[in-house]
């Protein structure tokens, strides 16, 4: 029973890390689907979605609720305005261009938040106030509960959207073939500029669940769970939103197995192997469509 | 072969030169700090009028070199072992300096910069004896303590490190040492968790990339198997990990009745949230690397019943420590840590072995250091062995209320 319930207890570990990287994957895979660029700066936005929630609720005091909402506005109003300021006047540049203005931009982002906040981790306790649950011999904390909850509404809600709603028709147009989409009447700066607000919002929600689950502010907390994020959507195929989910879940859970039964210091090597093997036999991803490049 | 040894010697002929430019650029460079103003300045006349004082009965100067890295990642240990010495060297100054035979000496710090590595370690103190220093408090971290210790065997001065915890930091006879080091830590912990908490099954979690956490739990596991008890869960990490879940899991699935994180303070917040977010009641036990704990958890009621080996607790209610406190924070604005109080113990330890000697000279301040009694911060009636190692008592901190407190022995 103890060895079930320990594999139980760890699936879940991994489950709970796994649907914060794959909210923030879908962020990668999104902007990559439509603006053919990966967005490294996308992983500074968890930070300053933890930092918001930190001066809205802790420093302003207002309402969680609204606290929430404004964390979450903030950030995809971040993500609009680094899209407008940094990579919309070098979108026919060379992608290398691209690549580095967005590493460009997320050390700007964490330098700026180093400078208002300082180097000094700030504790900053959870906003979630949700009391575990016992299943059995099982034992699920409230912040787990909250995050689960909260990544299947969110993929839910993202899904309807991209595959019910006219802007989500225009996206995918836009990220089938720009030009195209273009002429028949779709405004591409505004797909963008959607999709950059939703990629940066659902980023923000990450950054809550993160700060609710570890309680310390820092600089460069985005950082990891930024490039973990970004190996998840490729593991899931980039560009391919239910692959992001996926490959988030699936990165989460082979880590926290890895590190409980084989060893925490290979954990990351096990992971980051994993991708190696998946881009070998599949290039694409797991669910990634592969796509002739035409000349 | 030939021509390569020629090469060598010039290529050392340069480093030479080279070195002592640098360390000429740095002394000018941090002239600015007073106490090393101060410390150059009166470097030659103590030389030119050595003679006269002693003679005439008057007063002198008693330069201590110090090495520590105030640049580099490691900065702030180096820092807090500065001011800590140079609180004690003021306290020292303004209550009449020490008295040795006729002579009274005011005492001044020259303080080296060596990062915290072993080969700036060697410049800086070659640029500290070029100075004159009589007596060498350092190094401040331990890679770069013993690769000064053949050095300062082959001189024959006096070392006192107030943080070099590794045993090789005192592997000479003029060597000694202010802190635990961390095999005697970990087992004081042992001991302290089979005799008087009583636990038998104990559970680690350690960080296996640093030195001092895999050597602290190393000794405690060792101990805690010599005293009949069993270690049910041995769980790593590495320095910067924020997720502990799984270790939490595993040790959870175990029937260990207490957990002990021999790491630093934000590791602890780390796990000690995760495992209260998981429901766990285990309690835990820790190293000295617990002490600012209180500052980065969210809510003390994680951390709350938890008891660590310390040497040093600023948030202790002691009228020394007290004071101490106070000084330090009225002069760098700054809560001192175990590291400033360790040097600050470590200039009481000099100028008790000055008085005790009635000497300057090293040879006879290192026969000295057998016969002396410190009352220090981290310590009370602390004796040193002729290994060199402190010999004083363990302190344990308990967080009660909220609060740092002694445990009541």
């Amino acid at each position: 029973m103890s060895l079930l319930n320990s594999i139980l207890e760890q699936l879940i570990n991994g489950l709970r890390t796994g649907s914060i990287y794959a909210l923030i994957a879908i962020g990668y895979t999104m902007v990559y689907g439509i603006a053919k660029m990966i967005n490294f700066a996308h992983g500074d936005i968890i930070m300053v979605g933890a930092y918001a929630l930190y001066v809205y609720s802790s420093i302003l005091k207002l309402p969680l609720v609204a606290a929430i909402i404004l964390t979450v506005v903030t950030c995809s109003v971040l993500g609009i305005i680094t899209e407008k300021i940094a990579y919309k006047p070098l979108r026919n540049a060379p992608s290398l261009a691209v690549l580095i203005t967005a590493i460009g931009m997320s050390f700007l982002l964490q330098n700026v938040a180093l400078l208002i906040f300082k180097a000094t981790p700030i504790p900053f306790a959870s906003v979630v106030n949700v009391s575990g649950i016992r299943l059995g011999s099982l034992y699920l904390s409230g912040t787990t509960l909250v995050t689960l909850g909260v990544t299947v509404i969110a993929m839910v809600a993202l899904t309807l959207f991209v595959n019910k709603t006219k802007a989500g028709r225009a996206m995918r147009a836009v990220s089938e073939d720009r030009g195209a989409a273009e002429l028949m009447g779709i405004s591409v700066n505004a797909t963008i500029s959607l999709t950059f607000a939703i990629g940066s919002g659902l980023a923000a929600v990450a950054g809550i669940l993160y700060i609710s689950q570890y309680e310390t502010l820092m600089p460069t907390l985005g950082a990891l769970p930024g490039i973990k994020a970004f190996v998840a959507a490729v593991l899931g195929g980039i560009g391919s939103i239910p692959g992001a989910m996926f490959g988030g879940i699936i990165l989460g859970i082979i880590e926290s197995l890895s590190k409980a039964y084989i060893s925490t210091q290979l954990s990351d090597a096990i992971v980051y192997g994993v991708l190696v093997v998946v881009l070998l036999v599949k290039p694409s991803g797991l669910l990634g469509k592969l796509k002739i490049e035409k000349v | 072969m030939k021509k390569f040894g020629k090469f060598m010697v010039s290529a050392v002929a340069a480093t030479l030169v080279v070195s002592s430019l640098t360390g000429c650029g740095s002394k000018e460079d941090e002239t600015e700090a007073p106490t090393e103003t101060s410390a150059e300045t009166d470097d030659a006349s103590v030389e030119t009028n050595e003679e006269e004082t002693t003679t005439s009965g008057e007063t002198a100067e008693f330069l201590i070199g110090g090495t520590g890295p105030l640049t580099g990642p490691n900065a702030s240990y180096g820092t807090s072992v500065k001011q800590g010495a140079e609180i004690a060297i003021q306290e020292i100054n303004n209550a009449g300096g020490v008295t040795v035979g006729d002579t009274t000496y005011t005492l001044a710090l020259a303080f080296e910069d060596d990062e915290a590595t072993e080969d700036k370690a060697i410049q800086a103190y070659n640029t500290l004896m070029d100075q004159g220093i009589q007596v060498l408090m350092g190094g401040t971290t331990s890679g770069a303590t013993i690769a000064i210790t053949d050095l300062t065997a082959e001189d024959g001065i006096l070392q006192i490190t107030p943080s070099g915890s590794a045993p090789e930091c005192i592997q000479y006879d003029n060597a000694f040492r202010i802190c635990f080091s961390d095999p005697e830590q970990g087992t004081a912990m042992a001991d302290y968790a089979v005799d008087v908490l009583g636990y038998t099954k104990v559970a680690v979690i350690y960080d296996n990339a640093s030195d001092y956490s895999a050597g602290i739990a190393e000794a405690f596991e060792e101990e805690i198997a010599a005293k009949g008890g069993e270690v049910v869960a041995s769980e790593s990490f590495t320095t910067g990990d924020t997720d502990f879940n799984t270790q939490l899991t595993k040790i959870k699935g175990t029937d260990a009745e207490v957990i002990f994180i021999p790491a630093y303070y934000q590791d602890v917040t780390y796990i000690t949230k995760q495992a209260s977010d998981m429901g766990m009641e285990l309690p835990f036990i820790g190293s000295d690397g617990w002490d600012g704990v209180l500052a980065t958890v969210s809510d003390p009621a994680t951390v709350e019943g938890a008891i660590f080996a310390s040497p040093f607790c600023a948030a202790v209610d002691d009228p020394n420590v007290v004071a101490f406190v106070e000084a330090y924070e009225a002069a760098y604005s700054a809560t001192p840590d175990q590291f400033a109080a360790d040097a600050y113990d470590a200039i009481y330890t000099i100028k008790a072995a000055m008085e005790q000697a009635g000497s300057t000279e090293s040879e006879d301040l290192i026969a000295a250091m057998t016969e002396i009694t410190v009352n220090g911060l981290t310590g009370e009636s602390i004796t040193f062995s002729a290994e060199g190692a402190p010999n004083k008592e363990i302190k344990y901190v308990e967080i009660k209320d909220g609060q740092y407190q002694y445990v009541e022995e």
